[in-house]
């Protein structure tokens, strides 16, 4: 059962695992698409905002067992019901789900930075601002228009790219039309990715691409035993990548 | 140079000798203000959090003071609203104890949160799902009813008090007392609850989450129960020590016997039902969720963590409590409470810090979290802002109504 209350749109993404090549323009577009700020020494990583980050994971086994892959992990948009891990503990309503379409935002000017979300968030997919954003020149001039710089002290994640939605709606609307095609909105990771490793489309549509693969064998979600219900689910064909992705005992 | 100030017919040291202790006192307030002006001052990134660690040293100071200062609504509560008349001797403290963990705490959240500013927005926005909004609306609350419980001491400064209209202020709220130790128990029940809510709901943190009843999970009653089991344990150790430094009796035996009784009591249900929570969690909940109990014990976060903290911390002090002439001897009782007081402590550091430095996804690692002085230095600054509260209200005010009686000046 869907979290979200409308249930006729619920945005989600099939990332498959063993098509992935690890090359992370994902993470770059989404990078460069956001936003997101960087600093000159990011040797800490644990201070590093990646809203989509590549996982690498290896099976344990050596030479010539041995075998890698790489798990690209954006928000995971969790679907559980009633609220996602991190929106119900916020205290302030600074990240909510939208009922209409399952996107779980987060709205940086509310946010009072009190880290709650990101302790209650089992998947570190959200980030806190250590430091005030700078860019060095002429990269700030190169900022997306549509999506605010986040200022020090709040959290913040992937959106699946949200102002995207919002820029599609607005096409839509221009031509007369109420609802979106399938692949008319999509994150900047997914139309990024040159070896078609993501779709992203609606999950409630049984039509769509995303809804098909979703219901494929080679499926699986990040933590299932959790019950957070995430709306990014993965593909492979690999058993040990089906057993790394939950705690079994 | 201060006489008049000084209640009458008591003995207190000279004022050169309390300004020397108000130096040493002020030193470690200015060190913790330096520590928390870089924390809002640069942000942040001076810490040692990270986005593994979002809760580290001032969360588990915080959880602690605020379970430490439980001491003064369960006093209350025994003293007013079921009539034990002998805690009189110790609610004045009990109460001054409870307002320096509560307005404490509030001032090291304020470093603690990202954007101190917007502080207001929790009750301008607030998500009545969330635990934290409870915390915050009981705790504000809290904080005023104990402000009102500590006016009337305050007025009753010996200057205060000749003014006419103080004097009957502060003596119609003794009056009606009883309404404030009933309102504050009401509030803590649920503040002290609720921060245990706020791990117990975390349903993607296996080491937190716990099943409940109805919308608490059991870390909502664990927290109370471990609350009013730790706080009363802290009253007795301030108690102890002021009459130690003063080299003075300030409070009847019985007083002091009877709460160590009580607590006592209320330390060994805490310790069962921490034992048969740890039980279903090690042997049900956890395993659920497709998590081993062992693989909660990570170095340096090890199993000795849970035996400090159940036996060392919890079932020995709960015995000597328990124990007529181990409580009877001041050195045992002292060591109990510490104990106790360092259980507790524990406890909220588990919860904050270990819980977080775990790996909940299976590729995931086991990280370590190490303050650095901006947040050690504010922490103990709490403690001495704590000394230095119990200082100005033990030279000014009344606090032990049977001083007098129990120290007669020839």
């Amino acid at each position: 059962m869907s979290g979200n209350k409308s249930g006729k749109l619920s945005y989600g993404m099939v990332i498959d695992v063993d098509k992935c090549t690890g090359c992370m323009t994902c993470a770059v577009a989404c990078q460069q698409e956001n936003n997101v700020p960087f600093r000159e020494d990011e040797t800490n990583k644990v201070r590093s905002i990646t809203w989509l980050e590549v996982f690498y994971l290896d099976n344990g086994k050596s030479y010539p067992d041995h075998r890698k892959a790489y798990l690209p992990r954006p928000c995971l948009q969790c679907d559980a019901d009633p609220y996602p891990p991190c929106t119900f503990v916020c205290p302030v309503n600074a990240t909510q789900r939208d009922e209409e379409t399952g996107l779980v935002s987060h709205i940086p000017v509310r946010c009072i930075g009190c880290r709650y979300c990101i302790s209650a968030c089992s998947y570190h997919a959200r980030y806190f601002n250590w430091w005030d954003p700078k860019w060095p020149k002429p990269m700030e001039e190169m900022l997306t228009p549509e999506v605010s710089t986040r200022m020090r002290g709040v959290v913040e994640k992937c959106t699946f790219c949200v102002h995207r939605l919002q820029l599609a709606k607005d096409k839509a609307f221009a031509e007369g039309r109420r609802e979106l095609d399938d692949g008319e909105y999509v994150p900047a990771c997914v139309e990024a990715c040159p070896a078609k490793a993501m779709v992203f489309g609606n999950l409630s549509d049984s039509h769509s691409e995303v809804a098909k693969l979703a219901k494929s064998p080679k499926a699986f979600r990040l933590l299932e035993r959790l019950g957070t219900k995430p709306k990014v689910i993965y593909l492979s064909g690999q058993e040990w990548i089906h057993k790394l992705a939950d705690n079994v005992i | 140079m201060d006489s008049a100030l000084i209640p009458e017919g008591v003995r207190r040291c000279s004022f050169k000798a309390f300004c020397l202790w108000l130096l040493v006192i002020f030193a470690v307030i200015g060190w913790g203000v330096l520590g928390g002006f870089l924390v809002l001052w640069k942000g942040l990134n001076v810490t040692g959090l990270n986005d593994y660690f979002g809760f580290g040293l001032y969360i588990t100071a915080d959880l602690a003071v605020i379970a430490l200062g439980a001491g003064a609504f369960f006093t209350g509560f025994l003293t007013y609203v079921i009539g034990k008349k002998e805690l009189k001797d110790i609610i004045n403290l009990a109460v001054v104890v409870g307002f320096i963990c509560y307005t404490g705490a509030q001032l090291v959240l304020l470093l603690e949160i990202g954007q101190p500013i917007r502080g207001w927005f929790s009750f301008w926005h607030p998500n009545v799902h969330s635990m934290l909004t409870e915390v915050i609306f009981c705790i504000t609350c809290y904080t005023i009813v104990l402000t009102i419980e500590f006016l009337p001491l305050i007025l009753e400064n010996r200057q205060l008090d000749k003014v006419p209209e103080f004097h009957f202020f502060s003596h119609n709220l003794h009056e009606i007392m009883v309404v404030f130790a009933a309102t504050g128990t009401f509030l803590s029940f649920f503040h002290q609850g609720s921060l245990g809510g706020l791990y117990g709901v975390m349903f993607a943190r296996p080491f937190a989450f716990r099943e409940g009843f109805f919308i608490w999970p059991w870390t909502f009653f664990l927290f109370v129960a471990s609350a009013i089991a730790s706080g009363p344990a802290l009253t007795i150790l301030v108690t102890m020590m002021v009459q130690g430094i003063t080299r003075k009796k300030l409070v009847r035996r019985e007083a002091i016997s009877l709460l160590a009784k009580v607590t006592g009591y209320l330390l060994a249900f805490y310790m069962l039902v921490k034992i048969l929570d740890t039980w279903w969690w090690a042997t049900h909940t956890a395993p659920n969720m497709g998590v081993s109990f062992s693989e909660f014990f990570q170095a340096p976060y090890g199993l000795w963590l849970l035996f400090a903290e159940i036996v060392v911390c919890g079932i020995i002090p709960a015995i000597i409590f328990l124990t007529p002439k181990a409580r009877a001897d001041d050195v045992l009782l002292i060591v109990a409470c510490v104990l106790d007081c360092a259980g507790i402590v524990i406890n909220r550091f588990v919860f904050t810090v270990q819980n977080l430095a775990l790996p909940v996804m299976p590729f995931d690692r086991l990280e370590i979290y190490v303050p650095t002085w901006q947040e050690w230095a504010p922490t103990l600054a709490l403690i001495a802002y704590g000394a230095l509260i119990v200082s100005l209200s033990y030279r000014y005010l009344p606090v032990f109504p049977r001083e007098r009686e129990l120290n007669p000046i020839d």
